[in-house]
């Protein structure tokens, strides 16, 4: 059992849901990002995910995507980040997860990516242009190392498709709220509950959403379904602010918000 | 004699060698009957894409072998080919350009003349027709030098479909000429700020696009990159080009040519060009990169010289990536080639040696235009100056009975403006 499979074990028998935050590597630094990640963990994150600055983050709307150009801008490479990870993970109670690039994984080769990621105490990945057809490989390799790997179902997904996705999933499987690229929105689409309740009936493994979701009232709506929420752009778009505020004042904020969310999460 | 400067080529004609995926090395001769159902050319292309596009891509698949399959769809798309756009495209001597490199008979395939002034058209033609088979209502597209962009925004303005191109401020700059263009046939040209503001980023922006609008948007994709199946579409709608080739050369001569040269930014023209003469085995082909400034990384757009396998864009091939998989900045004078990656079929015809790669610098591609213009009378594009520089490389090196046909893939109207601001700043 992998420690993401123990965390959702316990929130289920605990009657919880997961709230699962997510941060860029390395924007606006490395040491921010530890720290961002350790108060995001005290906070009550069950899993944290840790964004891999990536050149071409094509499912990426204007948040993240400029908060990787900053971390690019600034020549962060990936060994930089496993080693800030391989500090931190030991003082957060979260398992923390990679979203990573294919490319980034190709270039380093899949296993010596696993085996470093493996190394610097990370838990899974989540790869956005790794299509379950081109998987299976990698999937293999993941199941050796323990290592979770997160696949994403969406709206354009068929229910044949999304059941194929359920069965290679492992840690949890990410449904993508909408057609659409990272940001945050005020609506969620309708036939969304519908069709996560559909998959929810169908496999075991569980769902967590994310892509838009940055509100309380969000939050309330899709732990009906959910096993969790995944919240990106709003805490990215926070932590731009380091620099026009103090840094121990915007992480704190951060943290607030995490709370807030927590809260309306296990109303 | 032949003429003194074959013999000192200023550009790599051999690229260095590269570390191949070890799934290549056993890869038999190329084949015509590429891609697999994967969209594989041999360990090359695929699709690395967000989930939210498979679907999409999927259905364009299917409706894509129906079509191609559809006497009727071809009929229409011929029609087209020859009263809208011109085709077939003159096969042409070019006399004095082959006097003066003093070697192999230079015939050009004349691209330049179509409508639009490139082979773009081609493509985008066949598209728009897919794009209404498939009952979508809006086209999206990006463009580098904007050839690809005023042939979307002409095919759309011919069918009546809205539709959005995504250029890079930088080729925004440098090809003033045609974003208006598009303008004027009614294309909405949005500028993207993104990154190096070129090509890469068009890309990122058109896909971006599509994963929100894909429902009711079709993506024009401009070249042979991208997930599958696009490299396989924009090739066999391009392929047009060395079908006709191939029949001039054989109506011509009696025979084949001996070489057959164009230039590689993702590829659509050389690919169009090269496949209908992969199986014959005797005729070489040479495509021709982007050599830039210099070999140094940055300075040029060669992935297939000095790149090596990754992804980008959806699909497994060369590209320029540093050792942590980020997408380099890369340089070329010529907007139309300034991009990182190349078609996953060009990766593999590498792979299997059918297609000798070799790149042109900047420089050079400045001078050829100028040895077009002053000997033929035409005003090469600065894409298609590469593929004429190393295609009077390759005729100085070979006998006069020899036939070197080169793809004159675009004119250079667009890049007339730019060109004099090089020549400024030459002197």
């Amino acid at each position: 059992m992998s420690s993401i499979d123990q965390v959702f074990a316990e929130l289920r028998d605990a009657g919880r849901k997961a709230f699962i935050p997510f941060v860029t590597a390395g924007d606006p630094s490395l040491d921010v990002t530890a720290a961002v990640l350790k108060e995001l963990s005290s906070r009550g994150g069950n899993v944290c995910e840790l964004g891999i600055p990536y050149s071409d983050p094509i499912a990426d709307g204007p948040v993240i995507q400029a908060s990787y150009t900053r971390a690019l801008d600034r020549k962060i490479k990936l060994s930089q980040i496993l080693e800030m990870a391989s500090k931190t993970t030991p003082q957060m109670t979260a398992p923390l997860v990679t979203m990573v690039s294919y490319a980034i994984i190709l270039r380093h080769g899949p296993e010596e990516y696993l085996r470093t990621a493996k190394a610097a105490g990370v838990a899974g990945a989540i790869v956005p242009d790794l299509l379950v057809e081109e998987s299976g490989d990698f999937a293999k390799l993941c199941q050796q190392h323990d290592f979770s790997l997160i696949q994403l179902v969406t709206p354009t997904t068929s229910r044949e498709r999304a059941m194929r996705i359920a069965e290679t999933s492992t840690g949890f499987i990410y449904y993508v709220s909408v057609a659409g690229i990272t940001g945050e929105r005020t609506e969620m689409p309708k036939d969304l509950l519908e069709n996560v309740s559909w998959l929810r009936s169908q496999t075991k493994v569980p769902i967590c959403i994310g892509f838009g979701v940055s509100q309380p009232e969000h939050v309330r709506t899709l732990k009906k379904v959910a096993d969790g929420v995944i919240v990106g752009s709003a805490i990215v778009r926070r932590l731009s602010e380091i620099g026009a505020k103090p840094e121990a004042q915007v992480i704190a904020e951060v943290g607030d918000y995490a709370e807030t969310l927590i809260a309306a999460l296990n109303e | 004699m032949i003429a003194s400067f074959s013999r000192t080529p200023s550009y790599r004609l051999y690229p260095r060698k590269v570390r191949m995926n070890p799934a290549s090395e056993s890869l038999g001769p190329a084949s015509a009957n590429v891609p697999d159902q994967a969209g594989r050319y041999g360990p090359f292309g695929g699709r690395y894409v967000p989930e939210t596009l498979t679907r999409a891509l999927d259905e364009l698949t299917v409706e894509y072998a129906k079509a191609k399959a559809d006497p009727a769809f071809q009929a229409e798309l011929d029609l087209l080919l020859q009263d809208f756009v011109g085709r077939p495209s003159p096969f042409y001597h070019a006399k004095r350009l082959s006097e003066k490199c003093g070697g192999a008979q230079i015939w050009l395939k004349r691209e330049d003349v179509n409508h639009t002034g490139a082979h773009k058209i081609n493509n985008t033609l066949g598209q728009a027709l897919l794009t209404i088979r498939m009952g979508k209502q809006r086209v999206i597209a990006e463009t580098g030098a904007g050839q690809h962009g005023v042939a979307t925004a002409t095919a759309c303005a011919h069918f009546g479909i809205p539709c959005v191109i995504y250029m890079g401020e930088e080729d925004i700059r440098r090809q003033a000429p045609n974003v208006f263009s598009m303008k004027l046939l009614g294309a909405e040209v949005r500028p993207v700020t993104t990154g190096s503001r070129t090509l890469r980023d068009a890309i990122n922006e058109a896909m971006r696009d599509w994963m929100s609008s894909v429902e009711t948007t079709h993506y024009i994709l401009g070249s042979v990159v991208g997930p599958h199946p696009f490299p396989q579409i924009v090739r066999d709608f391009q392929a047009v080009i060395g079908t006709e080739a191939r029949v001039q050369s054989l109506a011509r001569f009696g025979r084949l040519p001996d070489s057959v040269v164009a230039c590689v930014g993702g590829g659509s023209n050389a690919a169009g060009m090269f496949y209908p003469f992969i199986e014959d085995t005797g005729v070489e082909l040479v495509g021709v990169e982007a050599g830039g400034r210099s070999d140094d990384a940055g300075d040029h757009a060669s992935p297939l010289s000095f790149g090596s396998p990754g992804v980008l864009h959806g699909s497994y091939s060369f590209v320029m990536q540093d050792e942590d998989g980020q997408t380099c900045d890369v340089h070329s004078v010529s907007a139309g080639l300034d991009y990182p990656g190349v078609g996953p079929e060009h990766s593999y015809w590498k792979a299997t040696g059918r297609v000798r790669y070799t790149n042109c610098k900047d420089n050079d591609a400045l001078d050829a235009f100028d040895a077009l213009a002053s000997c033929e009378g035409i005003l090469p594009a600065l894409e298609s100056s590469h593929a004429i520089a190393a295609g009077m490389k390759v005729a100085a090196e070979k006998p006069a009975d020899q036939i070197v046909v080169v793809c004159l893939s675009g004119r250079g109207d667009k890049d007339a403006a730019e060109i004099a601001r090089l020549k400024e700043e030459r002197q």
